[in-house]
């Protein structure tokens, strides 16, 4: 277990949960960013920016830190 | 009952709406790489098959639930609308995520058309969809189609005459909408048995730009080169351009009109030629800028440039309480403050959209650039000019962010949001030259309704009740107290009242005050400012009230007639301020 936020860069893992506002949750949810999907975090922006995250393979968004928090995922151990 | 039958576009944000829309109606909707760009209805009749229908375009939406602004529009016509068909628009590559769209309408009963769109990109990506067992388990027409090639286009056509001989339209009931989330499974499931992926999608050509435009330490500088470059460009193409066209304005004046009216009466002659060709002569020798500035925007909106500008600024922007969406609003503001107030619908948070909208009327937008272009182009050498300029737009920026940190109460902003990062796009040459004639056009038709009226108008002030004692000498009488000590003439009082209305009116204003045009006016400016008299002028033309239009759109997207009132007092308030602490010190300084 482990957040979004803390998850290594490069590293790809399993969505187990969101706790994120309602609001915000769906509008994840419609992006693809829901429980079970794969996503990877590839960059984090300076001055304490947003990450820039791939969801399975088919979407980029960026996602600001204090919500990321908020996302529990699976941490795999790297192959 | 009138019998426009509707058919509309909806889907999610970014996947091509508008360029379909384009594509099927002949249209010049905006289209940009930016989810959340299409903020308005946009409709067209077209003709198909043999029958008239009406063509909607619909800002995107997410779910048929959602709540921001943005998406409220297209529900609330969704709602209220008898449609003969609701074309769905679907990425093709992304309809891992987009099919509970269409079995969320599906299952309201809604006459669908599933359009695969951005088929080309999903080609090349190897992904093959099917599209017939698609069709077949939706229980409506799919069709794979790619907006920007034409690919498609025309079986949606006759698919979409087909959905017209269906007797009666379907209003929706979105009360009934099952959440999106209900539809997750079933959408996976759908797209498992229909859609073939390949195993691992190799770094395409836009990881590899990223590594670059987002670099930590580059990504910056980069940016704001990009945006120089810009600028740069349209001036080098586009001054040799103006130039022409000036001279060709007054050879016409020389060579014809002049003898044509020699016979006219003097009050005649005084408004044609002094008044009316003068100003909008001058102001129409700028239609090549604009024309170019807006063509280059176009390739930056499209290329999805911005959406990346936003992930490296929200870090910093988060701190004045604005976020990353409000910097790239900034940015469409430098075309021009209107649509990039009604782009401000994306953000849900109305401090932060109301924050966001105070700071929007400090982007240096085109009708103030050709103010600066000629000012500087006047009173600084060619070395001097860029600097000056891009000083400016500095200073455009500090104001707004300013304003923003200043305004922005205790929280820093918080808003929760996520926006997608679309992957990098090409500009289609189509595209670019409709963006810079649909600008150019508006321009024109401003030049000759508003400018004309405004030019008009300025030159009575100026001529009545006599030369010596008008209007217009009364009314800088009347203000040079609150001028003089910010260093500028009373002479311009008149311009910057007109410039209130729309900054275009203030070069053919002047133009009418000082009783010249063109290459003469610049050095009758010269003549009347230094360079520090001409700096505090621009400062202020800069900061005070756009235009009214401007106005106008914060009191329609605040709802609220002190909101508007508000902005309009700071603005006021803070131009003459600021120009009093710089004129002031460096008159103190500089002697
Ligand atoms: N490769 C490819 N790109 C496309 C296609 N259709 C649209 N685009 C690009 O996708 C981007 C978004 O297009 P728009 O037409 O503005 O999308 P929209 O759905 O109206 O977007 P919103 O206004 O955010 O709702 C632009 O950069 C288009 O050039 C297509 O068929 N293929």
């Amino acid at each position: 277990m482990s957040t979004l936020l803390a998850l290594p860069l490069h590293q790809s893992a399993t969505v187990l949960d969101l706790a994120t506002p309602v609001d915000l949750t769906r509008r994840l949810a419609a992006m693809g960013l829901r429980r079970g999907c794969q996503v990877t975090v590839l960059r984090r922006a300076s001055w304490r920016g947003p990450l820039q995250i791939r969801v399975d393979s088919h979407t980029e968004l960026m996602l600001r830190r204090i919500h990321a928090a908020f996302i529990t995922v699976s941490a795999e151990v790297a192959a | 009952m009138s019998s426009a039958r509707h058919i509309a576009l909806v889907g999610m944000p970014n996947t091509g709406k508008s360029t379909l829309f384009n594509r099927l109606t002949g249209g010049n909707a905006r289209v940009a790489n930016w989810p959340g760009l299409t903020v308005e209805l946009a409709t067209q009749r077209v003709l198909l098959g043999s029958q008239m229908a009406r063509i909607v375009d619909l800002p995107g939406i997410y779910d048929l639930s959602g709540g921001a602004e943005d998406e409220r529009v297209a529900q609330q016509f969704l709602a209220a609308t008898p449609l003969q068909a609701l074309v769905v628009v679907l990425n093709a590559c992304q309809l891992a995520r987009q099919l509970a769209l269409v079995l969320q309408l599906k299952a309201l009963g809604a006459p669908l058309l599933v359009v695969l769109n951005m088929s080309d990109e999903a080609r090349q990506a190897g992904i093959r969809i099917d599209t017939a067992g698609l069709a077949a388990e939706l229980g409506c027409p799919v069709l794979a189609v790619s907006a920007r090639l034409g690919e498609g286009v025309a079986e949606l056509r006759t698919a979409m005459g087909r959905m017209l001989q269906q007797p009666d339209p379907h209003t929706l009931d979105l009360s009934r909408a099952a959440p999106a989330a209900d539809w997750h499974a079933q959408e996976v499931a759908l797209w498992k048995r229909h859609v073939q992926h390949p195993p691992t999608l190799a770094a395409g050509p836009t990881a590899r730009i990223d590594h670059w435009i987002l670099h930590p330490a580059a990504g910056l500088p980069l940016f704001v080169l990009t945006m120089f470059a810009l600028f740069q460009l349209t001036f080098a193409l586009g001054t040799p351009l103006q130039d022409g066209i000036g001279d060709l304005f007054s050879w016409f004046r020389g060579a014809a009109l002049q003898p044509l009216l020699a016979h006219a009466p003097a009050l005649l002659q005084g408004i044609l030629l002094d008044g009316v060709y003068d100003g909008v002569s001058t102001v129409l020798s700028f239609a090549p800028l604009i024309l170019l500035f807006f063509m280059l925007m176009a390739v930056i909106e499209d290329s999805g440039y911005f959406a990346r500008a936003a992930f490296m600024m929200d870090g910093l922007m988060s701190r004045v309480g604005l976020d990353g969406r409000g910097f790239v609003m900034l940015m469409m503001g430098f075309g021009c403050n209107v649509p990039a107030l009604m782009g401000t619908r994306v953000i849900r948070d109305p401090r932060g959209r109301r924050l966001t909208m105070l700071t929007i009327p400090f982007a240096l937008c085109s009708a103030r650039l050709q103010i600066f272009l000629f000012l500087t182009a006047a009173l600084f050498t060619q070395s001097q000019a860029p600097w000056v300029l891009t000083g400016l737009y500095l200073v455009s920026l500090l104001v707004a962010l300013g304003t923003a940190w200043l305004l922005r109460g205790r929280q820093i902003c918080s808003e929760p949001f996520a926006l997608e990062l679309p992957p990098y796009r090409l500009p289609l040459w189509r595209q670019m030259f409709a963006r810079g004639w649909g600008e150019c056009r508006s321009f024109l038709r401003m030049a000759s309704t508003m400018i004309v009226a405004g030019v008009v108008l300025v030159w009575f002030l100026t001529h009545y009740p006599d030369q010596h004692n008008s209007f217009a000498e009364m009314l800088a009488r009347a203000m040079a107290p609150v001028l003089t000590p910010i260093g500028i003439q009373s002479e311009m009082a008149v311009a910057l009242v007109f410039g209130f209305v729309a900054k275009e009116v203030v070069l053919g204003a002047l133009a009418v005050i000082t009783g010249t045009e063109g290459a003469a006016l610049a050095q009758h400016l010269a003549g009347s400012m230094d360079h520090l008299a001409a700096l505090s002028f621009m400062l202020f033309t800069l900061i005070y009230v756009p235009c009214v239009a401007t106005i106008a759109t914060v009191r329609k997207e605040s709802r609220s007639n002190w909101f508007a009132a508000g902005s309009v007092v700071w603005s006021l308030g803070l131009a003459w301020v600021l120009c009093f602490v710089f004129y002031q010190s460096a008159r103190w300084f500089f002697g």
